[in-house]
């Protein structure tokens, strides 16, 4: 059974996208403005489509508790967004709204951050540190899967090099599915084995 | 007693106003002139109606005057924060439960009497305080949403509801709506006298009896304004939001009637 479907959905710029994202890591990809972050809120219900309806594990994303399926299938945005506080304080945050324990050393240590971080305001960090933090958030959630936007592109190419590493572990370590956003083909190609491509809110392949 | 002649004679200062604002090019003459004019018919209405009511010696009329005033004191407060959906109705229910409960607790432990004397004017007070607060926190209820939409959006991915998603920026507009009547309780006496002492004293009042009514006053204030911030920002938070905890497009949020000047 397929991890996300979509069946013909209308939503902003997506024009009656019908597409498959197995499970495993899938590439949505496309040029700048083609729908791929509109497609991934669709996928966290962030938004509900216009028409259509999306599909998760073959039922209707509509019909699930949205808090559940943010939890199951979690969303790493484009732009970092910390909560205010410290790292700590970020990677803990969606686990303690369920009142679970986090092993914050071990999820730093997952997405290449010194432990000694874990005290710092998570704003003062780098766009390229934010964006781990937000990776850890989302992993202590112990998700499906990761909804990622775009996860390198404001990193420098040792950072990127470093996150690619890290999320590979994620799909073939912790058997994470991986639905990831870009628009660098070959960043596609190294991370993902399912590819959608996007242009003006179509989809023009798949595989 | 004060004679219409010397109200004609305070107009020199309005005139000065204008000929200052005409010869600096501020091109506000026609506004000071029309607020001048409206102020003059709108006081003289509610003169005539207070007098009316007095005249009538039954309290009963003070009820449609407040619900009047509560109207378009949400009226006004809507149009400061035009895009909060469904502010209207929001901000009347906030003004009405407000007004009730301080005037209704003031009267129950015997600190204001149930005459029109004493009820039009202070829950005008009480309405006019409670109508800029809410709308302050209404309007930076508005814009902290706006600027703090990825913020929320994240919280909301990762599992929180709405109310835990827009919680730190909910406490940011209660903040906004509550400092300006706590600031003004805190420097009376000192920065400014306030209006209700300066009334007082200027009827013949003894000064300690004039401090004890304005003291009242400021706290019915502080107690009108947190019940109405606090139930116009969370009730009007909550239109921001979907039933399935997604943040309203901006676009979506036109749940509102169209501004009415006032």
């Amino acid at each position: 059974m397929n991890l996300f479907e979509l069946e013909s959905v209308t939503f902003r710029a997506l024009r009656d996208v019908t597409a498959e994202l197995p499970a495993g890591a899938t590439c949505v990809w496309g040029p700048s403005g083609a729908g791929k972050s509109t497609l991934l809120r669709l996928l966290n219900r962030l938004a509900d489509p216009e028409r259509g309806r999306v599909l998760f594990r073959g039922r209707d994303a509509r019909e699930l508790d949205p808090l559940s399926l943010r939890r199951t299938a979690v969303l790493v945005q484009q732009l970092p967004a910390p909560v205010p506080g410290t790292v700590e304080a970020n990677v803990t945050y969606g686990a303690r709204l369920l009142g679970r324990d986090v092993d914050v050393a071990r999820l730093l240590e997952h997405v290449a951050l010194r432990a000694a971080c874990r005290d710092r305001d998570a704003k003062q960090l780098s766009v390229g540190e934010q964006q781990r933090v937000m990776l850890a958030r989302a992993l202590a959630l112990e998700p499906e899967a990761l909804l990622l936007d775009e996860p390198t592109s404001s990193l420098d190419a040792a950072a990127r090099d470093q996150i690619e590493r890290t999320l590979e572990h994620f799909r073939n370590d912790l058997g994470m599915s991986l639905v990831l956003v870009t628009h660098d083909r070959a960043q596609a190609e190294r991370l993902a084995e399912h590819f959608v491509e996007l242009e003006r809110g179509r989809v023009t392949a798949a595989a | 007693m004060i004679g219409w002649g010397q109200v004609a004679a305070s107009l020199a200062l309005v005139a000065v106003a204008i000929v200052l604002s005409f010869l600096r090019g501020v091109r506000i003459e026609n506004e000071i002139a029309w607020a001048v004019l409206r102020s003059f018919v709108q006081l003289l209405a509610l003169g005539y109606v207070i007098k009316a009511i007095f005249d009538a010696r039954n309290a009963a009329y003070v009820v449609p005057v407040l619900a009047v005033m509560t109207v378009f004191g949400a009226i006004t407060a809507r149009n400061r924060a035009p895009g909060v959906p469904h502010a209207f109705p929001v901000l009347l229910a906030s003004l009405a439960v407000a007004v009730t409960a301080t005037i209704g607790l003031a009267l129950a432990v015997g600190a204001i009497h149930a005459t029109s004397r004493a009820l039009i004017p202070i829950g005008g007070m009480v309405i006019g305080q409670a109508m800029v607060a809410s709308a302050l926190a209404l309007s930076r209820l508005e814009f902290e949403i706006g600027s703090a939409s990825n913020e929320i959006e994240a919280r909301l991915s990762l599992g929180a509801t709405w109310r835990q998603a827009v919680d730190p920026i909910l406490r940011r507009s209660l903040t906004a709506g509550m400092l300006n009547t706590i600031d003004s309780t805190k420097t009376a006496g000192i920065v400014a006298i306030p209006g209700t002492t300066v009334g007082m004293l200027l009827g013949g009042a003894a000064p300690l009896d004039a401090i004890r009514l304005q003291l009242i006053l400021f706290y019915l204030l502080v107690g009108a304004t947190a019940i109405v911030v606090v139930l116009a920002s969370s009730a009007a938070a909550r239109f921001f939001f979907t039933d399935a905890h997604q943040l309203r497009d901006p676009a979506a949020r036109t749940g509102h009637v169209a501004n009415i000047p006032l």
